[in-house]
């Protein structure tokens, strides 16, 4: 029996991926599990899994080129075998680009853009992925049961005209959703979804008329970083690994003051707003070509030298794009740092569905007007972008005042 | 049961309501004296007498004002129009007068109306002979639309329409009056705006009124016995008010639908329909809805055209394939 592998929904958001290797050439034998190929997503460079065991007898796409998620890529099958039913199967109407180049590469296979042979054995018609085009094609009927059973149809191979998903293709498949198992946070008792009231609702009509679809608004302040400064020498000065940094410091202060502020602790959901009951911070990592953002999960429950690991793994391994996607998805709020890129002071764009996130400006030392003297002290600029429907501005700014007194005297932190 | 014709079903009501109320009158061309032009009032000049059962000039505009004068004092006047073609000449009073006297009086005179006669095409009567209106007249607010498919629902309907305190547009078929079918003996009425399921399925959702029901009913029948598709099949039996409910039980049970109706596709009354199935039961749906209507065309003279223009079991078997992604 032949065992089709197409290009796999890697990520949540991912419509097409481009191969980078293959890890198995024809001819190799396969296990259930073995990694065939490396495939790059929308986020990063993630393993193509072989669903079936056999001989790798057919590779059908070329390193380098790019295909809609649900397209046949390779054909797995025992030496021997007869494949070519399987690979006269109808072709789905996507374009092939070339990869980054956008220009149209040679079909893979030729006989897979027309018809079936007249003598080809006989296959199921219409047989074109979903996902043709980037956007999948379900019948309304065939959304909802997806949508009650959890599976994603993005890896659903339509029967219907165009490749539709109707009804009779998600009967009787063994339909697994592509996306891994969600995090701690769908768990029960992770939030509380609040319907919104009439003055939320009125607040957020008029704010996204004025100003787009997520209303910011921006809070700065500036924080004297004396003492959180101090706090980090005396920390490392204990000589144990790893050595702790300021923003290290910044992420467990931004997390107990939203453990604080949970009405900052937000996903804005167009008819209730989700409030959180721990932190996951989104925490801005800038990598070739644009930028992603790792989550630190339950940042509330986790000590700064914890922080300090995961910060530094995720880091890592967003700049090597080997994130997998419930490790960027899923923050509550986010953390935007520039500092070491010497800007003082910056305004940062909100992460939907988040209310908030945190610009982080450089410490820098400034002369302030002390007791009437001016003394030189080390200050650092944060701005906080709210989403208006969700933060009005004295939530944000009692959210601040919590910040820059945590960061002005770290003790609080334990209060 | 008594099998009875819906001639005689309809002969039937009109002669039980005549009895029961004697405000209730017929008028109409050949209503008396010829027993009706395709013979609906057969009997009853001779046994309510003149002052009951009148014939009229050929004057459609001027008997039916009459009508809806009548109404307006306090009498139940049955308009028989020879056909609806002929009712054209009418319309005035039917859409201007009985449709809007209620509203425009403040409530103070309801048109207790029954406008009737045969509707849609019968055999090759030529353009201006084979129109199907219910669009038209459901379009309306102030009027009800019936469209009976059977001598029992014929009969139920009519009853209900002359006890009704609005205006009502019941529509017949030429080739509907010699049809034949069981008719309960003794008093009985059936509600307007109610739908009524012919026969039960599970697959696919076939709507339809008047003579199309027929049509649906012999697609089903070859559906269930080569493709082992079955067909609920779905008669609305009134256009307005509509059956919506029963419209989105039937949907919501198959997930597929198929709309027929003898007249025209353009804002017919199938439009209606699969606007209310998109609006409730959009997910529901596998398939668009599928419409399989009369030709948007004048009715040909000509007898192959005019059979290729009207709706046939083919057309709503091929309708259903698609809706049911068969080959």
């Amino acid at each position: 029996m032949a065992t089709k592998v197409v290009m796999e929904a890697l990520s949540p958001t991912m419509e097409e991926g481009r191969l980078v290797k293959w890890l198995k050439q024809e001819g190799d034998a396969v296990q259930d599990g073995d990694v065939l190929a490396e495939v790059e997503t929308d986020k990063a460079v993630m393993e193509l899994p072989a669903r079936g065991e056999g001989v790798l007898r057919k590779v059908l796409v070329p390193v380098g080129a790019t295909v809609a998620v649900g397209k046949l890529v390779a054909v797995i099958a025992a030496a021997g075998e007869d494949i070519s039913s399987v690979l006269a199967e109808p072709g789905p109407a996507t374009s092939e680009r070339g990869a980054g180049s956008g220009e149209r590469a040679a079909p893979p296979v030729p006989s897979r853009s027309a018809a079936p042979a007249p003598s080809a054995p006989s296959v199921p018609t219409a047989t074109a992925p979903a996902a043709a085009a980037g956007r999948v094609k379900a019948s309304p009927l065939a959304k909802r049961i997806a949508r009650e059973r959890g599976v994603d149809l993005a890896v659903i191979r339509g029967s219907g005209p165009g490749g539709r998903i109707i009804k009779r293709d998600l009967e009787g498949a063994a339909v697994v959703s592509a996306l891994p198992a969600r995090s701690a946070l769908s768990a029960p008792g992770g939030f509380e979804d609040v319907p919104l009231t009439q003055i939320r609702k009125t607040i957020a009509r008029r704010l996204s008329e004025s100003l787009g679809p997520v209303p910011h608004f921006f809070l700065t302040v500036e924080i004297d970083m004396e003492r959180a400064w101090e706090a980090r020498e005396a920390l490392n000065a204990l000589g144990e690994e790893p050595r702790i940094t300021l923003n290290d410091i910044i992420v467990k202060v931004v997390a107990q003051a939203l453990m604080q502020h949970p009405e900052c602790n937000a996903w804005w959901q167009g008819d209730s707003i989700r409030y959180f009951r721990d932190v996951h911070l989104g925490m801005a990592v800038a990598v070739d070509q644009g930028l992603i953002t790792p989550v630190i999960r339950n940042v509330n429950f986790k000590g700064l030298r914890q922080i300090g690991v995961e910060t530094r793994d995720l880091s890592e391994r967003a700049r090597q794009r080997k994130l997998k996607p419930e490790e960027y998805t899923g923050s509550t709020f986010s953390i935007s740092n520039l500092g070491m890129l010497g800007i003082d002071q910056f305004t940062a764009v909100i992460n939907p569905p988040e209310a908030g996130i945190l610009a982080v400006g450089a410490v820098t030392q400034v002369p302030v007007a002390e007791d009437g003297a001016v003394a030189v002290r080390r200050r650092m600029r944060a701005t906080m972008s709210c989403d208006h429907r969700v933060i009005d501005g004295a939530t944000g700014a009692k959210f601040l005042q919590t910040v820059k007194r945590m960061l002005e005297n770290p003790l609080a932190m334990v209060w | 049961m008594p099998i009875l014709t819906y001639r005689d079903a309809l002969n039937q009501a009109l002669r039980e309501e005549m009895e029961r109320d004697p405000s209730v009158f017929l008028m109409g061309e050949e209503v008396g004296v010829y027993q009706g032009a395709y013979k609906v009032s057969r009997g009853l000049l001779e046994h309510f007498g003149e002052r009951r059962v009148v014939d009229t000039p050929i004057a459609e505009l001027g008997f039916a004002g009459i009508g809806v004068g009548a109404a307006m004092v306090g009498l139940r006047p049955v308009i028989e129009f020879m056909t609806w073609n002929f009712a054209l000449l009418a319309i005035d009073e039917v859409i201007n007068s009985a449709a809007k006297m209620l509203y425009m009086s403040g409530g103070q005179l309801p048109i207790p109306i029954v406008f009737r006669g045969p509707g849609g095409a019968a055999l090759q009567l030529g353009a201006q002979h084979s129109q199907a209106f219910e669009a038209f007249y459901a379009n309306i607010p102030g009027l009800k639309v019936v469209a009976p498919a059977t001598p029992q629902d014929a009969k139920g309907l009519l009853k209900s329409s002359i006890r009704d305190n609005n205006p009502v547009v019941f529509l017949e078929g030429e080739m509907l009056y010699n049809t034949k079918g069981e008719v309960p003996e003794g008093e009985y009425t059936i509600p307007l705006g109610k739908a009524d399921l012919k026969r039960e399925g599970s697959d696919v959702t076939l709507i339809c009124h008047s003579k199309t029901v027929a049509v649906a009913l012999k697609a089903a029948e070859t559906l269930d016995q080569e493709l082992k598709v079955s067909a609920d099949v779905l008669d609305l039996r009134t256009i307005r008010p509509m059956d919506v409910d029963a419209i989105l039980a039937s949907v919501r049970k198959t997930n597929r639908c198929v709309v027929v109706e003898e007249g025209w596709p353009f804002c017919g009354v199938g439009a209606q329909v699969v606007h209310e199935i998109q609006h409730a039961a959009f997910d529901d749906l596998d398939a668009p809805v599928e419409r399989v209507t009369g030709a948007d065309v004048p009715m040909p003279y000509n007898k192959h055209l005019e059979r290729a223009a009207k709706p046939s079991p083919e057309l709503v078997i091929e309708a259903v394939k698609r809706v049911a992604y068969l080959g």
